[in-house]
């Protein structure tokens, strides 16, 4: 049974059209997977239908009745509720008072808490969600987190769900219990939209694919059983990819980056635990690790942003001390975890980012302080053309570009300069498909050129596909020190969870 | 071709200068309706006001002299912003500047008038710059808040100079709080005889352009913009956050003390106790009405000494009281602080042109 129909959607922003005449169904009992690269449109046509924007034209029926929602808020009336990508949670208050936040029983001054905490609780055990009803919202991982968003949409009665990009935090671990909550939940009768872009998860939970590509309708009625990730990929970027192939180094040279006996220290407590390890020339080491287990801490101290208690760090055996200007002198590229929040100035040019931490070298300035203009504005025209960065002109703010764009920026300006060694943290997160493919050819690129690189990120295919060697980091401690293969998703994600034990008895049966 | 479409900055420049534009239309045109309440004739009011302070000699050039300190307040209030610091302290600056150079003139004799002014001026420029850079330091090693720093230390400067001017540096027989008259070889040239209309202008306008020149060539600049645009990054980019935070401070309190200089060289020829009539708070919105651009305070410092001149003229003139100008200001300075506002009213407009069909639909943009 059709439960949403969305009619010859467009949506159309000075200068660019976002979705060109989409039509999509919804029926009920039924999990429909979103798919599509960043900029695709998936978000612009969920904002559509959950009333967060309107479309320059097109239609929306919801039940068979035309519908036209203003906000968000006339959507959750009728059902339709999304979990956001950012969880919208207060830390501060329980998993109860989040949950009921804004939708408030009892009468309009006193608050009924008894009646509200029975009805959260009763939907828990409905659901078998597993979550602690009394507990403060801070105290909880990423994955609870994300349970008590989902609560808060069932708690309004929703009838339709609609998840943004909901595995791009999870461990594999946790996006089985995802996936669980949802079957249990489309079971009871609710129709789920997943917007995202990872196949392996579409593949798995997915009762239909749709797929967009620049903001066209390209498949909607795909079997996820019938179509290979291959064949999806394809139909998302329009040609053939190459993602997740390994790229073994060919020649690993000797250790370029030592650290040794790495301590940190935040608020009172230990969180990186007497970590010791070396890269050498054309390596990629990778490490793998939940987010939140000293990863941040860790780059940190190796970029010199941060005092380490206690850290031994030489390169090509030349000890580095010192703030993280020394560090870049010294030739340690960072590409940092977030790319607005510390990599990129939005505000600028696309030219004065691409010379962000070497803007005071010899190329971009004279000794008495001029900037060199014609000299940067050579050059970012160079890293535009080298690196394929899609800006209108290297005078653009860089917030006007794809996240995409904005990656390559960074990746530019670090690469170019030839780093010995470079911390890449996250070096694709919210980055589509095609230019993760160019930021990994980069990468080995790079690598093969004699770098020594540490690989930190989420993206556990990420860490797999590209590292030489992999460590994984569980409470700021090195758990397991492996080669790619050796060791399955499935073992390394217990070891990202601290079951490492279980993983070392396996080991002895081989 | 060239920067058709994506010179951002341009784009974003130009809009806060609309910004201002119609900020200053607005409040106008609200202020002939509160002067037509108040039983007064707007339009009259309005020649009164602009005829003579545009269209005359002595009121143009009564609206310059008014427009100079406003200039080095404003500039001091922008660069300070730029680092995304809010200089509250402008007014003590002036105050410490204004001693500072009214004692150089004073009591330093037998220089030729040149070196004599520019030692003012380099005596005015420090002392401003070290009482912004004491707030810096606390700021920087300290975390003390700026803005709460720099309000507290107004009040110790304006007194302790008030001290001063009524207690050890009084002149013999003189009834108000001021220091010896300074020498002539440190007064400034009037621009035009009888007025108070001095080269001091001059120095404001090549401030600003210093200023404009060092944000947009110079290395300094650019940490200066990437610290206030993104201080997280301008960690990882290696950029001494604490260093440019404590020069971009030390220099705005320095522009601040030139404009003491201004008015002690160029006005009053001493020290005066309360001789600023707010132009140190008056920055923070001529700034503002600049969108942060050095080369537009030049502009909105002036237009605010039009409305000054206004004023001043008005009194002497017509009954209509200056209060009514004074809640212009008020009135120009709201609007500019509430962009959405601004924005907000530039959308009903182009509605109702769109309704009345006088304007082209433009395809797409922001649905209604």
């Amino acid at each position: 049974m059709e439960i949403i129909r969305m009619e010859k959607i467009s949506k159309v922003y000075p200068g660019t059209v976002a979705l060109d005449g989409v039509d999509f169904t919804l029926n009920k009992q039924e999990i429909v997977s979103l798919l599509g690269e960043n900029g695709a449109g998936k978000t612009t046509l969920m904002k559509i239908l959950y009333g967060m924007t309107a479309p320059s034209s097109g239609k929306i029926f919801y039940n068979g009745e035309p519908v036209r929602f203003r906000r968000p808020v006339d959507a959750i009336e009728k059902g339709i509720c999304m979990v956001h990508q950012h969880f919208m949670l207060v830390p501060a208050f329980t998993v109860v008072e989040n949950i009921i936040a804004g939708s408030e029983p009892g009468s309009n001054v006193f608050l009924d808490m008894k009646k509200a905490r029975q009805e959260v609780v009763d939907l828990i055990s409905k659901f078998h969600f597993n979550v602690d009803p009394d507990v403060k919202v801070e105290k909880l991982s990423v994955g609870e987190q994300q349970r008590v968003e989902i609560l808060k949409v069932l708690y309004r009665k929703a009838d339709v769900i609609i998840l943004d990009e909901p595995t791009a935090v999870l461990t594999p671990h946790e996006v089985d219990d995802l996936f669980a909550v949802l079957r249990r939940l489309k079971d009871d009768g609710k129709s789920i939209i997943i917007i995202t872009h990872k196949l392996k998860e579409t593949k798995e939970i997915a009762d239909r694919v749709v797929v967009l590509r620049d903001g066209h309708l390209i498949a909607d009625n795909v079997d996820p059983s019938k179509a290979s990730t291959k064949q999806f990929s394809e139909m998302m970027v329009g040609r053939e990819v190459n993602l997740q192939a390994r790229r073994p180094s060919k020649s690993i040279g000797d250790a370029c980056l030592k650290v040794s006996n790495l301590s940190i220290e935040e608020d009172g407590k230990e969180k990186v635990k007497d970590v010791t390890f070396d890269i050498h020339h054309g390596e990629i080491l990778g490490i793998a690790g939940v987010e939140g287990n000293g990863q941040t801490q860790l780059i940190e101290a190796l970029t010199g942003l941060r005092k380490p208690r206690s850290m031994k760090l030489t390169l090509n055996g030349k000890e580095i001390t010192g703030k993280s200007s020394d560090f870049i002198k010294a030739g340690i590229g960072h590409v940092p975890e977030d790319r607005l929040l510390m990599g990129l100035v939005k505000e600028m040019s696309v030219m004065d980012n691409m010379i962000l931490g070497y803007h005071r070298e010899s190329d971009f300035c004279k000794k008495n302080g001029l900037l060199l203009q014609k000299e940067i504005s050579d050059y970012a025209e160079k890293l535009k053309d080298d690196f394929q960065v899609k800006a209108s002109s290297i005078h653009s703010a860089v917030s006007s570009l794809s996240g995409g764009n904005q990656q390559k920026i960074i990746i530019s300006r670090v690469f170019s300069r030839e780093p010995k060694a470079i911390i890449v943290a996250h070096p694709t997160r919210g980055v589509d498909i095609g230019a993760s493919e160019y930021i990994h050819e980069q990468l080995i690129e790079l690598r093969n050129r004699g770098a020594a690189i540490l690989l930190i990120s989420a993206d556990l295919d990420e860490v797999m596909a590209l590292s030489d060697r992999i460590l994984v980091l569980y409470e700021g401690q090195i758990v397991s020190e492996s080669m790619p293969g050796e060791l399955s998703e499935v073992e390394m994600g217990l070891l990202m969870t601290g079951g490492n034990y279980m993983v070392e008895e396996g080991k002895h049966h081989d | 071709m060239i920067n058709k479409v994506d010179n951002a900055k341009r784009i974003r420049m130009r809009n806060s200068f609309t910004n201002s534009f119609v900020a200053l239309v607005i409040s106008l045109l609200l202020g002939m309706l509160l002067i037509g309440i108040s039983g007064y004739s707007p339009i009259e009011s309005y020649i009164a006001i602009f005829g003579v302070s545009l269209g005359t000699v002595k009121g143009f050039a009564l609206s310059l002299s008014q427009a100079t300190p406003l200039m080095f307040t404003g500039l001091a209030f922008a660069l300070a912003y730029k680092v995304k610091m809010i200089n509250t302290g402008a007014e003590g600056q002036l105050y410490a500047g204004a001693m500072a150079a009214a004692l150089i003139g004073a009591y330093i004799t037998n220089l030729p008038t040149g070196i004599h002014i520019f030692l003012g001026f380099l005596a005015a420029f420090l002392a401003g710059g070290l009482v912004a850079f004491i707030v810096a330091l606390a700021k920087v090693y300290l975390n003390a808040n700026e803005i709460i720093m720099s309000l507290m230390l107004n009040e110790i400067i304006i007194l302790f100079t008030s001290y001063l001017a009524n207690g050890p540096l009084k002149p013999p027989g003189s009834g108000v709080g001021q220091t010896e008259m300074i020498a002539d070889s440190a007064k400034l040239t009037k621009l035009i005889p009888q007025t108070q209309l001095t080269t001091a202008i001059f120095v404001a306008i090549l401030a600003a352009c210093i200023l404009q020149y060092v944000l947009e060539k110079t290395v300094f600049g650019y940490e200066i913009k990437v610290t206030g645009y993104n201080l997280n990054a301008a960690n990882v980019a290696g950029i001494h956050v604490s260093k440019t935070y404590l020069i971009t401070f030390a220099l705005s309190g320095a522009i601040a003390g030139l404009g003491g200089a201004a008015m002690a060289l160029g006005v009053n020829y001493r020290f005066i106790e309360g001789f600023s009539s707010g132009y140190g708070f008056a920055g923070i919105s001529i700034a503002a009405l600049a969108a942060y651009n050095p080369i537009g305070v030049i502009f909105s410092a002036f237009l605010i000494g039009v409305l000054k001149s206004g004023t001043i003229t008005l009194n002497r003139t017509t009954n209509i009281p200056v209060e009514l100008v004074d809640i212009i200001q008020v009135l120009v300075l709201i609007f500019v602080a509430a962009p959405a506002l601004i924005k907000t009213i530039m959308k009903w407009t182009k509605k109702i042109r769109v309704k009345s069909g006088k304007a082209q639909k433009t395809y797409g943009g922001e649905n209604s």
